[in-house]
């Protein structure tokens, strides 16, 4: 899978570029995002826009990729296509993790430090 | 008026991906609902992925069978393995993971059999002749003409 970085002063922004974050990609899902977020600044945006389908296994290698970034780091989710959020409603994680519509929601100054 | 469909793969995570999808396009183009296939995806995916990671665990993958079969109103799919049987020939329970401790301390996993039992309206499990025969059934309001007629 791929998964491509934008760096800004103080945002990392992840985007998935992959349909699907499945039992067959989890494991390098969570070996790529080790190695996307070794370093960098305190806050990482996921942008899943692109990705249609999860399962419990890509749901479980968002959350090591998280634990990944340790306690000083922050992982928010932005562009939840309407199947990922409702794995991440189903499972209570929304309400682990920040989850916004759309990349530039995530983004935007008001939610900067949020 | 009955639909039937099916479909087998082998037990890996990759013809898994293959079988799921190809289940996903009939269940499509036989009209039922893209938001209620999304989640028959999800508890499909889920049982299927039991049976490669743990029915066929320490033993080479062997085959996966699907069967579907689209009533008016219900949506049975069937998921047939010859590998080892659930522990104590029940089906797990499908708790809730708990997700209000501390980050460092979060489930990566588990959410499987919660997510089943969530999402089918019945489950139904039997072992016969050295197969597991998962059944999960769905409420579905097809609203194609096609799957009407």
């Amino acid at each position: 899978m791929s998964l491509t970085t934008t760096m800004t002063d103080d945002v990392q922004i992840v985007k998935v570029n992959a349909e699907r974050i499945d039992a067959a990609m989890a494991i390098q899902f969570k070996e790529d995002m080790r190695t996307e977020t070794e370093s960098g600044p305190s806050r990482v945006i996921l942008d899943l826009s692109e990705v249609q389908f999860i399962d419990s296994s890509g749901l479980g290698a968002i959350v090591a990729a998280m634990k990944q970034l340790g306690g000083s780091r922050k992982l928010d989710l932005a562009g939840l296509t309407p199947m990922v959020e409702k794995v991440f409603r189903l499972t209570r994680m929304d309400t682990v993790f920040d989850l916004y519509g759309s990349l530039s929601e995530a983004t935007a100054p008001a939610n900067a430090n949020s | 008026m009955v639909k039937t469909f099916a479909c087998s793969f082998t037990a890996t995570n990759l013809d898994a991906r293959q079988g799921i999808q190809s289940v996903v396009s009939k269940l499509r183009s036989l009209g039922v609902p893209g938001a209620r296939v999304d989640e028959v995806q999800i508890a499909l995916t889920e049982a299927v992925n039991n049976v490669v990671e743990h029915a066929y665990e320490g033993s080479p993958p062997g085959d996966v069978r699907i069967r579907g079969e689209l009533f008016p109103e219900r949506l049975w799919i069937s998921i047939q393995d010859a590998g080892s049987p659930f522990p104590k020939g029940e089906l797990p329970e499908g708790k809730p993971a708990d997700v209000s401790g501390p980050a460092d301390s979060l489930p990566e996993g588990g959410f499987g059999w919660f997510l089943i039992r969530e999402l089918a309206s019945q489950v139904q499990y039997e072992r016969s002749e050295g197969n597991n025969n998962l059944s999960l059934c769905f409420e579905i309001q097809v609203t194609s003409p096609s799957a009407n007629s």
